[in-house]
């Protein structure tokens, strides 16, 4: 059993970044995550003497946070949605260059600048680019503090084993919320190795490495493609992360991530308990999407509701999947609004009324 | 497709002597650059000091986008390409990360002075122990010759084609006159590779930055002057002669900061 704290999901998560042994953390302060800076800065260089560093930008954060990785650091930065966006650039060369990172949205209501209440409007960013170019992004959505601190290592782990950014893709409540969690030890930064690949200063023995992701050639900058999207084919394989409840025997199943799921689970309690047979399929990694969990399901649901805090973006994963077996509805709240359980249930049983009839 | 016409000349090596070689820092490539172009003398002036210094295998450089952007396919070290304007930022990464490594970034005037001054300030403003060095030839080359922020008044650009007007396109930025009073900055100087005179100063400016990028005092800035036959639309020598005609009353070489005595006693 590891050591067991109360804390906002922002600083389980900054805690986790140390434990984890990060070199570096370069950030821009953005409400709703400025503690994963505050407590990185007040904690990590005293205790582990990583580099904790304030830039001008989250433009400059994400930039840093290339060339430290580029040099073979385990570096991580934070921000939220509008930061996320002027992050877009960087992170696509980050992607083309494969450099392994890990990238917080603590994602708030837009478009613009939006507010800074909780939202899931970020979805289809995350997911399907946001920057420029055919590249894919690793997404984790934790829906409660403990994920968020765990899926710091998962992430610099899976980040590290292809060589791609993570991004864990959180809400504005769950950065702010407080909740029992359980730390793991302290890793020793000292004692990863540096990989082969980083620059470090050529030595005779090797020849010089480069860091970038330009290919002027169209014939090989088409073969780097091919060799990225088999990549991405493998992660797909191999990383896809799901959980699944009461889904076996459901008529409506719900598809809900993050901040929603923990709602969605309430209403499926709540119909379970008027004797409807709801179920729940809370996709872990929104990329790669869990379309064979929710393929599985639409061969005996009659009906899926994806709830998001979106006008409905993850719904188009879910229709992709289900593919026409059955309809597939959605409800979002918008702008900052967190629905209720009972707002759920009323749209569970409107649906289940249309499809048994 | 045409066949490489090039002609291969056999020459006896035997029978002459060695005057100058290639560094082993520098790769046995055919640059792409333009003939005439400063920006072989100034590849090969940095990578002369890394060699000389025997720091090739402690050497990070970051290269940026524009005409240089393929720098590390001609500079035999551990490099990265840096997004536009950026390069400041990514050496940060690398150079906090990686103390002990001598960073590097080489930036034209569009990468460093225009879509990357917020970079280029606050680096040199937090005295990142890097070399920043600034080739200043006042066009786009890469892009085909637009205006840039350091081009002159009056100057012609594809995108200035009656000649930069203060009134549309404001002043050409000195935007090493602006880093240099920065407490950041430790060494800010202003070469030229016009004249093998110049190239000798700024392969000396060079080698001082580095040297003083081991005291850990703060940033070392060399803005290279330098030009564009290609774009200027002139040939070779004749740009030389327009650079130091044209370019050098704006930008005049020398120091525009240097490390006092006590500071280089104290380091």
């Amino acid at each position: 059993m590891g050591e067991l704290r109360l804390m906002k999901g922002n600083e389980a998560l900054a805690e986790a970044a140390i434990r984890a042994g990060i070199d570096a953390y370069f950030g821009y302060p953005i409400t709703p995550q400025s503690e994963v800076l505050e407590y990185l800065t007040r904690e990590g260089y005293n205790r582990t003497q990583t580099v904790i560093l304030q830039a001008e930008s989250e433009i400059a954060s994400i930039n840093m946070v290339y060339g430290a990785a580029g040099a073979g650091a385990r570096v991580m930065t934070s921000s939220s949605s509008p930061g996320i966006s002027l992050m877009m650039e960087g992170i696509s060369y980050i992607a083309g260059a494969e450099l392994p990172c890990l990238l917080v949205n603590v994602n708030r209501g837009g478009p613009g600048l939006g507010t800074i209440q909780p939202s899931q409007g970020d979805y289809f960013q995350s997911t399907k680019g946001g920057g420029h170019g055919d590249y894919r992004m690793i997404v984790l959505a934790p829906s409660t503090v403990q994920e968020m601190a765990d899926f710091v290592l998962e992430g610099f782990e899976i980040a590290e084993k292809y060589r791609n950014p993570t991004l864990i893709l959180a809400d504005g409540a769950l950065g702010q919320m407080m909740e029992k969690v359980e730390l793991r030890e302290q890793l020793d930064r000292k004692a990863r190795e540096i990989p082969g690949w980083a620059t470090t200063g050529k030595t005779k023995d090797r020849d010089h490495n480069i860091i970038t992701s330009l290919f002027i050639q169209p014939e090989e900058m088409e073969q780097v493609n091919i060799r990225l999207q088999k990549k991405y084919k493998e992660i797909e394989q191999n990383e896809t992360r799901v959980q699944t409840i009461q889904v076996e025997d459901a008529d409506i199943v719900l598809v809900a991530y993050g901040l929603s799921a923990r709602i969605s689970r309430k209403a499926m309690e709540i119909c379970r308990e008027k004797g409807m047979k709801v179920g729940l399929i809370r996709p872990i990694t929104l990329w790669p999407y869990p379309s064979a969990a929710v393929a599985e399901a639409a061969e005996h649901a009659k009906g899926f509701l994806a709830v998001e805090l979106n006008a409905g973006q993850m719904v188009e994963d879910v229709r992709l999947a289900v593919n026409g077996k059955c309809p597939v509805e959605h409800y979002g709240r918008m702008g900052g609004i967190i629905m209720s359980p009972e707002e759920i249930v009323e749209k569970i049983e409107d649906l289940a009324k249309r499809v048994n009839q | 497709m045409e066949e490489n016409t090039m002609i291969e000349v056999d020459i006896a090596h035997d029978e002459m002597d060695i005057v100058c070689e290639r560094p082993d820092t520098l790769l046995d490539a055919r640059m792409h650059y333009c003939p005439g172009c400063g920006h072989g003398v100034a590849h090969r002036v940095i990578m002369e000091v890394v060699a000389e210094m025997g720091i090739q295998d402690q050497t990070i450089g970051v290269a940026p986008v524009g005409c240089s952007v393929f720098a590390y396919h001609y500079m035999n070290i551990d490099m990265q390409e840096a997004a536009h304007g950026r390069a400041c930022a990514v050496a940060t990464g690398i150079k906090r990360v990686r103390p002990d490594k001598f960073v590097f970034t080489y930036q034209g005037d569009g990468d460093l002075a225009a879509i990357g001054t917020g970079e280029t300030v606050h680096a040199i403003n937090r005295g990142e122990n890097m070399l920043i060095v600034f080739i200043n030839n006042a066009i786009y080359g890469m892009t085909g010759g637009q205006m840039a922020p350091t081009t002159l008044i009056g100057q012609k650009s594809t995108t200035s084609p009656y000649g930069r007007e203060v009134g549309f396109n404001g002043h050409p930025l000195k935007i090493t006159d602006m880093i240099a009073p920065l407490p950041g900055a430790f060494y800010v100087t202003r070469t030229a590779v016009n004249t093998p005179a110049n190239v000798r100063k700024t392969k000396k400016a060079i080698q001082k930055a580095f040297e003083y990028q081991k005291l850990n005092r703060g940033t070392c800035f060399v803005e290279v002057v330098s030009n564009c036959p290609t774009n200027w639309g002139m040939p070779p020598q004749k740009s030389n002669e327009w650079l130091s005609e044209n370019m050098l009353p704006m930008y005049p070489l020398g120091d525009l900061k240097t490390p006092s005595k006590e500071e280089l006693e104290n380091a």
